[in-house]
């Protein structure tokens, strides 16, 4: 079942477009990853789903319910964390943690130390005093200490220490393991390659790749390296492939996934001593994404 | 959907009570301190029912009333009405201003901060916050009301009865609970707290021009301004209540405005969006002064305006004094004219006075934006730039003394182009420009006390306010509430010699702008010791 459904979602400030025409499903039990470059619209879209702003056109529905008509009642059962975390200067962080696990309604006293703990907060610090991070921490524990059903998360980690940071993860795995479902952007893309199930990828306002981690990987190329005992050669000639470095008898380079079958084959002929491939990493898809912009627009 | 957008409010009632725990007291108590005192005051002052009909024959004309507003209750100045006359319009704007600043902080300035998005992302409704803010500030002036009025009441002062106290009181929340209004107004349309509260005090500032104007000449336009429909109320006089209730009404229209308009708007976003900046800093912006003078810009334009109005306004009060003046010969006998200067020049020194503190205010508020930047960060990042703290406080420093002279030259051009105009005999422009230039030295020794508070104690700058209040209320109510002299000796403005009236005493404005310079110069030292808040 989907959690979060949007349908042609856009989203219009003034003549600029933030959004254009997005859909996207986060299922019950997963981990969805929101990836994209500075400004395009990765928090727009999240504040259109918590209802805080309006969509120009298309819908959005969480747990089937409209998101700007029903935000109430959705956020019952959400727990959002934002980027950049401003708190009241004169009350200390655990009166704050209180005030929203008042809001929530239900909440549950031995979570919050459980959260505090985890996450190594001092709550009796006013928040004027805390750090980036630590004002970071009071949402984050906030949200985990909550029963929700959906965790919205735009950028949560960013000024946490390494530490922490896995301390998040942990949090996020071991919500998934209830069974709750996670939207989480991001810039670290190891994070995002480590927690998350589907990711979507979002340009300038349009989604331009969705899909598992894995399908998002066919897409792209596989590093290969190859010793042989024969040199190889012809290997230009074939499709679906670039970077070629040689060194001695050792090759590397990229193959298109689609050409894998048809490059093993031919590359087998000259007797195979060693072989070594590497998965495209999240960032190489990335940045292949990004980087084809600009050339494509100089083109045009 | 209605009943939705006002969930959980009373969870957020509670908790900005809390957050507000010390500022709201320390305000009602600063209210109630200056309104007991100042009856007490009054009532002590004067023996009997002929020294204050003296008293009143002073207060008759057209400056006065610009000032403090009409005079109904002049024939029979008892202390209420003596009350009511003298400090129920400056006790209101006082009540203003708080509910500007209360109701700016917690609606667009926590918005701006993101408080309001993490506030809003839990089942709360999407009036909530709003709603919230309005009863807590609305609470705080209902409270303030009453108790003006039983303790104005309970003070069992001569003339200051039950209902008049209570309509006292009621006069002062009711004008609160309309400036709520209007700050909730501008909180949905402005996209910044700075622009929030900067319209919010226009509003203010034109309430009492509008009246002023009116209350002088054409009594119709002073029920264009919410003050001036509050003093109408006669408070110790005849004590209507209809203006109060008619304020009242007001204000509920401006705060159905205000909901709706929240209702219908995104989050974070505004009606009177802002223009899309620059993408290179222009030539201009390059250095640490034009930096500041930038980030200034809109609101330095808006004060230039304002002080030329205002000038301008008290010039064409000028025209009126003068008629008044050829009308009444009786003022003659009483006020008898000093060693040959007229009538109306012995008004000058009180209105350049005036003028002087009202141009000392964006001088100093461009030395608080210097602590307002710091905190926000910007400064570290100028300061890590190879800038020097010296010249990041120096360009404020310099830009805030350009503003009070350029200010008060305004204020000056202001006055003398709109009184040439109504006045058969006009006062040399030099004689006003003189007048208004003594009072520099006491403007920069404000801006000392700034710079040094900033640089010495950043937390506490807001004592200057404290000092400027006070200043302003030691000089310009001083002989009214007859203070003792040393009192009045404490601040800067005490011992500007009141031109054309007074001789020129070059020696004491020396000592003032060797004062000023000693603390500036302090602050300078100060500021370069300490560490940059984060
Ligand atoms: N209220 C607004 N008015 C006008 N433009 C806006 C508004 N809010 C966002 N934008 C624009 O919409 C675009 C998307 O912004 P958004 O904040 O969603 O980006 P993002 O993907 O979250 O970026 P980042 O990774 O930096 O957080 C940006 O170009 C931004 O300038
Ligand atoms: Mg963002």
């Amino acid at each position: 079942m989907s959690i979060v459904q949007t349908h042609n979602l856009t989203k219009k400030f003034g003549k600029f477009t933030a959004l254009d025409q997005v859909n996207l499903h986060v299922d019950e039990g997963e981990v969805y990853g929101f990836i994209g470059p500075n400004g395009s619209g990765k928090s727009t879209m999240i504040r259109l789903l918590l209802g805080m702003i309006k969509a120009t056109k298309g819908e959005a529905t969480i747990f089937g319910m409209d998101a700007w008509k029903d935000a109430v009642d959705i956020h019952k059962r959400i727990a959002y964390v934002p980027g950049d975390v401003n708190l009241w200067p004169n009350l200390t962080g655990g009166e704050v943690i209180d005030l929203f696990m008042k809001l929530r309604g239900a909440g549950n006293k031995n979570r919050r130390e459980e959260m505090i703990e985890k996450f190594k907060l001092d709550p009796s610090k006013k928040c004027r005093n805390y750090s980036k991070g630590n004002r970071q921490k009071v949402a984050l524990v906030a949200a985990f200490a909550s029963d929700a059903d959906l965790y919205i998360l735009d950028e949560p980690t960013s000024g946490l220490d390494p530490l922490m940071e896995r301390v998040f993860q942990e949090c996020v795995l071991d919500a998934k393991k209830d069974g709750k479902s996670i939207l989480l952007s991001s810039h670290i893309l190891s994070e995002v390659e480590k927690l998350c199930d589907r990711v979507g990828i979002i340009s300038e306002g349009k989604m331009i790749e969705t899909g598992t981690l894995s399908e998002l990987r066919h897409l792209t190329r596989t590093n290969l390296l190859v010793e042989t005992k024969l040199k190889v050669i012809g290997l230009q000639e074939l499709r679906g492939i670039s970077s070629i470095k040689e060194t001695g008898q050792v090759l590397s380079f990229q193959v298109d996934a689609e050409e894998l079958d048809m490059v093993i084959k031919y590359v087998s002929q000259f007797g195979i001593v060693r072989l070594e491939s590497a998965p495209p990493t999240l960032e190489d898809l990335f940045i292949s994404h990004y980087e084809v912009k600009p050339n494509v627009k100089t083109v045009i | 959907m209605l009943k939705q957008s006002f969930k959980q409010t009373g969870i957020l009632v509670r908790f900005i009570v809390r957050q507000d725990r010390v500022r709201i007291p320390i305000w009602i108590i600063s209210l109630l301190l200056i309104t007991f005192s100042t009856a007490i005051s009054f009532s002590g002052l004067y023996e009997n029912q002929q020294e204050r009909q003296a008293i009143a024959q002073t207060m008759l004309n057209p400056v006065m009333t610009a000032m403090v507003g009409p005079s109904e209750g002049l024939d029979n100045y008892t202390n209420g009405a003596m009350l009511a006359h003298q400090m129920l319009l400056f006790t209101a704007i006082a009540v203003a201003i708080m509910n500007i600043l209360l109701v700016a902080k917690h609606t667009r300035m926590e918005e701006e901060d993101g408080q309001v998005e993490l506030i809003q992302a839990f089942p709360v409704g999407r009036l909530s916050n709003l709603s919230a803010t309005v009863l807590v500030v609305c609470g705080t002036n209902v409270l303030l009301a009453f108790i003006i009025g039983f303790g104005l009441a309970a003070l069992r002062i001569e003339s200051l009865g039950l209902e008049g106290s209570l309509l006292y009181g009621a006069a002062l929340g009711i004008t609160g609970i309309f400036f709520v209004g209007i700050t909730a107004i501008f909180a949905q349309l402005s996209e910044s707290s700075r622009g929030t509260i900067g319209f919010s005090f226009a509003v203010l500032i034109l309430a009492y021009l509008i009246r002023a104007i009116g209350d002088i000449g054409n009594e119709t336009l002073s029920w264009f301004s919410p003050l001036g429909i509050v003093l109408s109320a006669e408070v110790y006089v005849y004590n209507y209540w209809t203006p109060i209730l008619l304020v009242g009404l007001l204000a509920l229209l401006l705060l159905v405005i205000a909901f709706f308009l929240n209702s219908i708007r995104d989050l974070g976003a505004g009606f009177l969006s802002s223009k899309p900046g620059k993408i290179h800093a222009s030539l201009f912006l390059q250095g640490p002064i034009s930096l500041a003078l930038r980030v200034q810009r809109t609101g330095l334009i808006a004060w230039a305006i304002g002080i030329l109005v205002l000038g301008a306004s008290y010039g064409s009060v000028l025209g009126d004094l003068e008629s008044f003046f050829k009308d009444v010969d009786m003022m003659d006998a009483l006020l008898t004219q000093v060693d040959g200067f007229s009538l109306i020049e012995q008004f000058i020194p009180m209105l350049m006075m005036v003028l002087a503190m009202f141009c000392t205010v964006p001088a100093l508020l461009i030395v608080f934006k210097l602590k307002g930047e710091e905190k926000k960060g910007h400064t570290e990042s100028l300061l890590t730039r190879a800038v020097s703290r010296t010249s990041v406080m120096g360009s404020y420093v310099i830009i805030s003394i350009v503003t009070s002279v350029v200010m008060l030259l305004l204020a000056v051009v202001g006055l003398w182009s709109a009184s040439v105009a109504v006045m058969d005999e006009a006062i040399p422009v030099r004689t006003l420009l003189e007048a208004a230039l003594v009072y520099l030295p006491a403007m920069w020794t404000m801006i000392g006390v700034a710079v040094l508070l900033t640089g010495f104690l950043p937390q506490f700058t807001g004592v200057t306010w404290l000092y400027y209040v006070y200043s302003f209320i030691v000089v310009y109510l001083g002989a009214l509430l007859q203070l003792p002299d040393w009192m009045g000796k404490l601040t800067p403005f005490g011992h500007i010699p009141q031109l054309p009236v007074e001789e020129m005493d070059f020696m004491t404005l020396s000592v003032i702008v060797i004062i000023a310079i000693t603390l500036i110069i302090l602050g300078f030292v100060t500021y370069n010791r300490r560490d940059i808040l984060g």
